[in-house]
């Protein structure tokens, strides 16, 4: 195989970060049991009143999903950039571009995607009608990609940063806002019984478009984040 | 063309230049903010809904739409830092960012004074209030990045790119809280109607957001005047100058 062949290097890339992600299985399970976690609260904190639940149930599963990318987007470059190895990255003559789009989407692969069908699971147990699982799985595809690429922005804004993991949230929650937006709205409307094509179909376009531009800001603020 | 732009944002030059265009820009704004305000607070008629409470429209309207304006020119003046490796560009995007975020707190507030009255309560989640909240939340980011960061070249740099993504995010913002809304249940308050504001309101309101607009020219220009001086602290035309202040 020339590993310079466009398709020959992306697998490469992709490979790389999923053994890496793979080898460390407590790092991967830990967003999960967050998002187990933070959804039992909610129970004890409201009251287990099933009609309450059942009208919540969608912000509520959107919003811990929104927390556990936050979280697990936290180490996405963390490693890399204590070891060095970021360093050779930026170094090599690949497009960086190329390499944090794949590396991106190689920890949303480990991160978003099993967030996403551990939903359903959850949805359950906080009474939500099963007329909006289906929904909620896509919706979720969908928002937690563009989630994922837009925490990367901040995790690559603060790598270099001694206290990164607050100031991460502070950055990322704002640009959070309109994907919750949708995804909530799509859930809930679905639950009502109403169409809900219309803001899935804005968070499918809004996850092509953070494919194709955040990457620019994270190659950017690398760059920064490795100068200083 | 290009030796003008080199000539303009050279530290030096902005420095003379802003010194010279300071002293009309603050009368300007003094005589549009006195007389906006007294207008708008003496001589307008009473609202036949509202009273007198919608004379705070005086302050809130053109804090708000500066505020929006302000982080506007945060984000073109970072992505000209990006771009060029422009000194001045980055200093005048790391200046908007505390006036922004100070105006931004001003609409936030006089809203939240100006609903009490006519909506019988201080904060709705309105779409329009939503959107100047994530507003002020962007301008706290920017001014939270810029002071984590230990080098300061490499602050500007990544608050730039983080103004720019924010940028990217507030047509986004405004359009889907406006959608949210419309979903679950109709507009409370209506802002549109804001087009059929009498004439005899209208026009102390046009004076006061271009004294809001000009007040935000000149703290940007004593802001960015005091970064130029104290980065510049080291060559020669900065010690001239301050050795010439202190004999007189």
């Amino acid at each position: 195989m020339n590993p310079l062949t466009l398709t020959g290097l992306c697998r490469a890339l992709l490979r790389r970060e999923l053994t890496v992600m793979l080898r460390s299985r407590a790092e991967l399970a830990n967003p999960l049991f967050f998002f187990l976690m933070v959804c039992a609260l909610f129970p004890l904190g409201l009251g287990p009143s099933p009609q309450l639940l059942a009208t919540m149930a969608p912000g509520i599963l959107w919003i811990v999903a929104l927390l556990s990318v936050l979280m697990a987007s936290d180490s996405l470059f963390r490693s890399d950039f204590e070891d060095g190895t970021l360093e050779q990255v930026l170094l090599s003559p690949v497009s960086l571009y190329l390499i944090v789009l794949i590396k991106t989407l190689g920890h949303w692969l480990l991160t978003g995607l099993p967030l996403t069908l551990l939903a359903p699971l959850l949805a359950l147990m906080l009474q939500m009608p099963s007329s909006g699982l289906v929904v909620l799985v896509l919706s979720l595809a969908a928002g937690s990609l563009v989630l994922s690429f837009i925490a990367a922005i901040g995790a690559a804004l603060t790598v270099g940063l001694k206290r990164g993991g607050v100031l991460l949230s502070l950055l990322v929650l704002p640009l959070f806002v309109p994907v919750l937006i949708f995804g909530s709205a799509a859930v809930q409307r679905a639950v009502q019984g109403m169409d809900s094509v219309s803001p899935l179909a804005l968070l499918a376009a809004m996850a092509l478009l953070s494919l194709a531009l955040a990457p620019l800001a994270i190659a950017g603020a690398l760059r920064v984040s490795l100068d200083q | 063309m290009w030796g003008w732009f080199h000539k303009w944002s050279s530290p030096r030059w902005f420095y003379q230049l802003s010194g010279r265009l300071l002293p009309w820009l603050a009368v300007l704004t003094a005589l549009t903010l006195v007389a906006g305000v007294a207008w708008g607070l003496l001589f307008v008629p009473p609202d036949y809904k509202q009273g007198n409470s919608f004379r705070i429209i005086y302050i809130h309207v053109p804090a708000a739409a500066v505020a929006m304006a302000g982080y506007m020119v945060m984000a073109v003046a970072g992505a000209i830092s990006l771009i060029w490796r422009i000194k001045l560009a980055d200093m005048v995007m790391k200046c908007c960012a505390p006036i922004g975020a100070a105006l931004t707190f001003l609409a936030l507030v006089t809203g939240a004074i100006w609903g009490k009255p006519t909506w019988g309560t201080w904060w709705v989640w309105d779409a329009r209030i939503t959107s100047v909240l994530v507003l002020f939340f962007l301008y706290v980011g920017v001014l939270a990045l810029y002071e984590a960061f230990d080098n300061k070249e490499a602050a500007g740099r990544a608050c730039a790119i983080l103004a720019l993504v924010g940028a990217v995010n507030i047509p986004v913002i405004y359009w889907s809280v406006e959608w949210w809304y419309s979903l679950h249940q109709p507009a409370s308050i209506s802002f549109t109607g804001e087009s059929s504001i009498h004439p005899s309101m209208l026009r102390p309101l046009i004076l006061t957001i271009i004294g809001f607009y000009s007040f935000f020219a000149v703290s940007l220009l004593l802001f960015v005047r005091n970064e130029i001086l104290n980065r510049e602290r080291n060559t020669r035309w900065v010690r001239e100058l301050i050795l010439a202040d202190s004999k007189v």
